[in-house]
């Protein structure tokens, strides 16, 4: 969906995280929502009805970038930067009490 | 810890305040939900060099110089830090790295800027669908481009300068739905006045011709589906009589932007209605004091104006405050001698030509459409409640639990006030916002509860 301009061939990529458990390329300066937008299968579940979602404002406003950040759940994905070696698991629907 | 000033935002009101409060020799704090100075509009300012910077144009590289002169200011700057309660007095509750604190302030500066008018149609909350605001934001932090079959749907100054930055960088955009009138004349008739701002003018102009000629433009349509089986695969709208389909991977939505106002609301200052652009903002005296004294308000939290009017104002609330602690008499001979009130007024004159070009839209919204993205209300639903109901929002969120979940009604606020004043023949001014209750972000109780640990300690 989306593509850094930085992502050339032969180029690596500034650090890889772990997007629900597989190693994803990611770019200095660049959200956890922004990672969302690029690795396949990191929608999260909505409360509700259980439909997909994927980060919609980018700016804090909206919650739907709502994932699990090393351990911490209902983490806002577009208020944290990336950084090298960090786990993000897709919440699927509200918090659980022990995350 | 104790302040002078708690300044909430470092954008370019806040910053600009906050320089302006050092120079005053004031104690100030300046919080930022972002990891880095600059605000929406110049996030990563620090950061972007090369083609990204090159693309994003000279307004952009312009938040450097401001970025640098808030680093060197001496304010306490508290980047990724959230501010989730305010209490006369002033305390504020903030949180960051999952700890919570309490700081104290003689004055406090809300400079938290504005968000994207929230539009629900069908299918806006399918993934691939977002805001052109988020995608520009996508290009500032990580060098983002949309890939694939792009469309912009919209309409303002945003979604034809993001277009132009994407082209730049050799992007592509598959068409553009254009959503604003022809120019009636009511736009018209504050041209003489837009005039002022020919540079301002000019841009707009370029913008469009840019986009003219990358993609295929669409006018005068409506019913605007965005469709697909997990994801957004087409959209579909009507033209005339024909219904026409296109394959679509991104949608990047905008129909203008309106104040932040949780924190006014939460703490009752007095609000006005815009009835230009149909939000909500505090009313603010001539330094940006609102109805509560010791509250200050600048930039597009006050009213939308863009970065230029918000630096502007950033800077008389800064003397305002100033004047308020008692430290600057001559807040009023310095606001002359900077020529602030003119120099505001001139960033300001594209503005109600701006507003007049670009109304709120004011399509009717179907049933079956979710209104409220976090509890999954749909408009049905609210305007079944809201007929048989006070015309009040706050009786559609007890009964619906529209505007409960954690955005805490950002994205449906307006949606709900237009469809009880729908369903109840009122104009909007006459139907209020959500009561905003504390705390204006959602808090674990965990933090709360080391809170009290410490003010115990």
């Amino acid at each position: 969906m989306f593509k850094s301009v930085h992502d050339k061939p032969g180029k690596a990529s500034d650090m890889t995280v772990f997007v629900n458990g597989a190693e994803t390329a990611a770019w200095n300066g660049e959200t956890v929502a922004s990672v969302l937008l690029r690795a396949p299968g990191a929608e999260r579940r909505s409360t509700v009805s259980g439909e997909p979602r994927l980060p919609y404002c980018q700016m804090g406003v909206c919650f739907e970038c709502l994932v699990i950040v090393d351990g911490v759940a209902s983490t806002q994905g577009c208020l944290v930067p990336v950084a090298p070696g960090m786990r993000i698991e897709s919440q699927h629907g509200p918090r659980e009490i022990s995350k | 810890m104790t302040y002078d000033v708690v300044v909430i935002g470092a954008g370019p009101a806040g910053m600009s305040a906050a320089i302006q409060l050092r120079k005053a020799g004031i104690a100030v704090a300046a919080v930022d939900e972002q990891a880095a100075p600059g605000g929406q509009i110049w996030r990563g300012v620090e950061r972007n060099a090369g083609p990204v910077s090159a693309a994003l144009g000279a307004d952009y590289q312009k938040g450097a110089t401001l970025v640098e002169a808030f680093r060197d200011s001496g304010a306490e700057y508290l980047p990724a830090t959230q501010v989730w309660q305010i209490e006369e007095g002033w305390n504020l509750f903030l949180t960051s790295e999952g700890k919570a604190r309490r700081i104290k302030a003689r004055a406090v500066l809300l400079a938290n800027g504005a968000q994207e008018r929230p539009v629900p149609f069908p299918g806006w909350t399918l993934p691939g669908v977002m805001t052109v605001g988020a995608a520009q934001i996508l290009l500032k932090s990580g060098g983002m481009l949309p890939e694939g079959e792009v469309w912009i749907a919209g309409a303002g100054p945003l979604p034809l300068l993001y277009a132009t930055q994407v082209l730049g960088l050799e992007g592509r955009i598959a068409g553009f739905l254009d959503t604003s009138k022809r120019p009636g004349l009511a736009a018209l008739s504050s041209l003489p006045g837009a005039w002022r701002d020919i540079p301002g003018l000019l841009k707009g102009v370029r913008w469009l011709w840019d986009l003219k000629r990358s993609g295929r433009m669409v006018r005068g349509f409506s019913d605007l589906h965005a469709e697909g089986e997990g994801r957004l695969q087409h959209l579909q709208w009507r033209a005339g009589n024909e219904q026409r389909k296109v394959r679509a991977d991104v949608l990047l939505v905008h129909e203008g932007v309106v104040p932040r106002i949780h924190e006014t609301m939460a703490l009752g200052c007095v609000h006005d209605w815009n009835s230009d652009q149909n939000y909500f903002s505090a009313r603010l005296d001539q330094w940006g004091e609102t109805s509560r004294p010791g509250l200050f308000v600048a930039g597009d939290a006050g009213g939308i104006g863009g970065w230029l009017a918000a630096t502007l104002s950033g800077e008389i609330a800064a003397l305002g405050i100033a004047r308020y602690l008692g430290g600057s008499p001559d807040a009023d001979s310095l606001r002359r001698e900077a020529g602030l009130d003119e120099r505001l007024s001139r960033a300001r004159a594209l503005r109600p030509f701006l507003d007049a070009l670009y109304p709120p839209p004011a399509e009717h919204l179907a049933d079956e459409v979710v209104v409220c993205r976090c509890e999954e209300v749909t408009a049905g639903q609210i305007r079944a409640v809201a007929k048989v109901s006070a015309p009040d929002p706050n009786a559609v969120k007890a009964a619906t639990r529209c505007g409960m979940g954690p955005c805490q009604g950002r994205q449906c606020g307006y949606t709900v006030q237009a469809l009880v004043a729908e369903v109840h023949g009122l104009p909007l001014a006459d139907v209020s916002f959500f009561n905003i209750r504390p705390p204006l972000k959602p808090v674990t109780l965990g933090e709360i509860a080391a809170l009290g640990d410490l003010e115990e300690a």
